[in-house]
């Protein structure tokens, strides 16, 4: 019999985009406590309102313990002992890409987003592209203007949109929400915002690539999203990370607000390193994300494809306080080798003939381990509320594990939920059906798990769609064999 | 001058822990259709799954050459691009992927080990719809997900049409009658026939003799206790029918 190829040798290790760009980072010296805080507070010049809830923030975290009830293990983290701060040197501030570090360029070439060449293609992408923690490049900006559309760091809309800031940031997750989103609140170095006006469409899906750079360099993204009365936005992140041995922490928080008649669609495909084979390095992913649909007929949707991190924590939730709101959750997540993760969502409703979708998609290989964990809570105002949560999970190996933890809080009678959930494992008759029509082992995984996630991968926006399904196949590489 | 297709010589293998192939002997020609019939538990699927490579079976001896080249060194996959096609007894649903996508994955990893260009999506789409109308499957049908929520008799027209677009070089058809109504048994059977073109080897492995009504083998072999007792042309089955196994196995002992 002809020897299987041992693909198994070669998993792991190949992170595609493991490489790191030499460019002199402006870091703060290491350790948190409020001189820190000022500095950053200082060095990004924000008004004094901004400050006191840093430190406000940062006073109750230190009355916080880090939550544990998680289905995840690792080693303590020091929060003594990372940077708090690192911002490329701005020689002088870019003005357009030609004034952008040759460096950053080239690391953003290989990961595959040329903006000049995007600022070419008629329009389609707008790229807010955050480098470490400050945005560095803004494409279409003028195109978004016209429409009135505010798409900025947020460092920028705390100067030039403080009322929308101070009116929105912090009001969907406070800074006492948890341990992390209340670190965060403190040391949040940059991110995104977007304000939609009232009635506008958004006439191309705006998106941000996070990119974890600076050595031992906790980063604090934040971003919030603003979708006034009766508008429309489809935002998309997408994440790379390069080699590290240390872990590194990822503690975000993404913040939406839907108005009366608005709708956000929010996609996230999340690959940033997740260790060796052995599971060491790997980003820690702890990440705090919530919808707030505040108006009638308001519906926002998360989807999300999870391939990375060693550890991800990770609850993107949905507010469902107006009236026949909306709020959906589509998530597929791959874990892989020592990878571990745990995530779900929390669907709140609170407006009556509120709906909500939940479809979990998560395949385990290797000697990973996932829990999906998910809230339906229906309060009592929440007349004829409406769920439908359906999680499956697909095993590949004997040694991963897979858990569905399904909480459902029910206080009023008229409302209908419905849970669905299946575990299954890929088959050998299935593997063998696949090879004896001339497939190969990896391309019938890639085939049997993309199939698996169909419904989820449909919500995605095309081009993403076709990334992601690339990186599905990537994630599993040597995961059978 | 036509070549061998597939030569078996003194194979002996073994499923699980159990010896089924006993020094089996068999050569296939160019355009020769073969059948293999033999009572159950005689060791039938277990030669088809060692034809194709399945894991869970080894060979302990003999050879085994596909076209001149050592089969039995080869994987899975790569028997598969050589031009080996089974048609299989219980073809099994993979949920979401569309028939047709699958196909598209599978054609093209056969066409780059030719040498040949990959197709498109709408090249490969010409060719599965040809293929599928002669077979009387619609467009629908195709796009649904591989063999998820079909009738016994329509997998085994999906299996037709799989090994259609393909085209291998040679097919075995495992136990290809099973579960069908005689409609059914037709549409495979006609499937099968044109896409008998004078080079194309078959191998029918099957207990009874009723498909055998629809595709007229060149050659009949009867398999017991895994080898073949004995070789003859088409009456053979009609023999084998009358008079039933039990006095062909014993006289070939």
């Amino acid at each position: 019999m002809a020897q299987k190829p041992t693909i198994a040798d070669e998993s792991g290790d190949k992170y595609k985009y493991g490489f790191v760009t030499d460019i002199d980072a402006d870091s703060a010296p290491v350790g948190l406590n409020e001189d820190i805080i000022r500095l950053i507070s200082q060095k990004k010049n924000e008004p004094d309102w901004l400050l006191q809830r840093r430190l406000k923030a940062f006073e109750h975290w230190q009355t916080m313990t880090e939550p544990k009830w998680a289905n995840i293990t690792y080693d303590p983290i020091d929060y003594q002992a990372l940077s708090y701060f690192s911002a490329p040197k701005p020689k002088n501030a870019p003005k357009s890409l030609n004034d952008v570090a040759p460096e950053l360029l080239e690391t953003y070439n290989k990961l595959g987003i040329p903006l000049k060449e995007q600022e070419v293609l008629a329009g389609v992408v707008a790229v807010d592209a955050v480098f470490d923690s400050v945005s560095v490049a803004t494409t279409y900006r003028a195109e978004l203007e016209k429409h009135g559309i505010i798409f900025c760091s947020i460092s920028e809309a705390v100067q030039k949109h403080p009322d929308l800031v101070q009116k929105y940031l912090g009001s969907v997750v406070p800074y006492t929400d948890n341990f992390f989103a209340c670190l965060n609140s403190a040391v949040f170095t940059d991110g995104s915002f977007v304000y939609i006006p009232k009635g506008v469409r958004c006439p191309m899906e705006l998106s941000t690539y996070f990119r974890i750079n600076a050595k031992n360099t906790g980063q604090f993204e934040r971003t919030l999203i603003v979708a006034d009365e009766g508008s429309y936005v489809s935002y998309l992140e997408g994440c790379t990370a390069p080699q590290r041995d240390e872990n590194q922490l990822h503690a975000a928080i993404v913040e939406i607000v839907v108005l009366k008649d608005a709708e956000v669609k929010y996609s996230t495909v999340q690959n940033w390193y997740p260790g060796d084979s052995e599971g060491k390095g790997g980003v820690y992913n702890f990440v705090t994300k919530r919808a707030a649909c505040r108006g009638e007929n308001s519906k926002v949707s998360w989807t999300q494809v999870e391939t990375g991190s060693s550890i991800t924590w990770k609850y993107p939730s949905c507010v469902l306080q107006g009236d026949n709101s909306v709020g959906e959750f589509y998530s597929v997540a791959i874990t892989n080798n020592h990878q571990q993760a745990d995530t779900g969502t929390k669907m709140i409703h609170l407006g009556k003939n509120t709906r909500s979708k939940i479809i979990s998609k998560g395949i385990s290989a290797g000697r990973s381990n996932q829990t999906y964990r998910g809230l339906v809570h229906v309060s009592q105002t929440a007349e004829h509320a409406r769920n439908y949560s359906q999680c499956d999970n697909l095993l590949i190996g004997a040694l991963c594990g897979a858990h569905t933890v399904p909480y459902v809080e029910n206080h009023n009678a008229t409302a209908v939920l419905e849970h669905e959930a299946t575990t299954s494992k890929i088959g050998d008759e299935q593997l063998f059906y696949c090879r004896q029509r001339g497939l190969s082992e990896e391309d019938a995984v890639g085939l049997i798990v993309n199939g698996f996630c169909r419904e989820v991968m449909q919500q995605l926006p095309m081009e993403f769609a076709i990334e992601a399904a690339k990186l599905i196949n990537i994630s599993l590489e040597g995961s059978v064999g | 001058m036509t070549k061998p297709v597939l030569e078996i010589k003194d194979l002996c293998a073994k499923a699980g822990d159990k010896q089924i192939i006993k020094n089996l002997n068999l050569t296939i020609m160019e355009g020769e259709v073969h059948a293999l019939m033999g009572p159950n538990g005689a060791g039938k699927s277990t030669l088809s799954n060692v034809l194709c490579g399945k894991p869970g079976y080894e060979v302990l001896s003999g050879t085994v050459r596909f076209h001149g080249k050592d089969l039995l060194q080869m994987s899975v996959e790569e028997r598969a691009r050589e031009g080996l096609f089974m048609i299989m007894q219980y073809p099994v649903e993979i949920a979401g992927v569309p028939t047709v996508n699958f196909l598209k994955h599978a054609l093209n990893a056969v066409r780059k080990h030719r040498g040949e260009p990959e197709l498109d999506t709408l090249g490969f789409l010409k060719i599965a719809k040809e293929e599928a109308a002669k077979l009387g499957i619609s467009t629908e049908m195709l796009k649904r997900p591989v063999n998820v929520g079909f009738s016994g008799g329509e997998k085994k027209r999906m299996e037709t049409w799989q090994m259609a677009v393909l085209k291998p070089t040679m097919a075995l058809l495992d136990e290809a009658d099973s579960g069908l109504d005689i409609d059914a048994l037709k549409v495979v059977a006609d499937g099968v026939n044109t896409l008998r073109d004078g080079k194309r080897a078959m191998l029918i492995i099957t207990h009874y003799q009723r498909l055998l009504n629809y595709i007229t083998p060149d050659v009949v072999h009867i398999f017991a206790d895994g080898h073949i007792v004995r070789s003859g042309d088409k009456t053979l089955a009609l023999a084998l029918e009358e008079k039933g196994y039990a006095a062909f196995v014993n006289e070939g002992c």
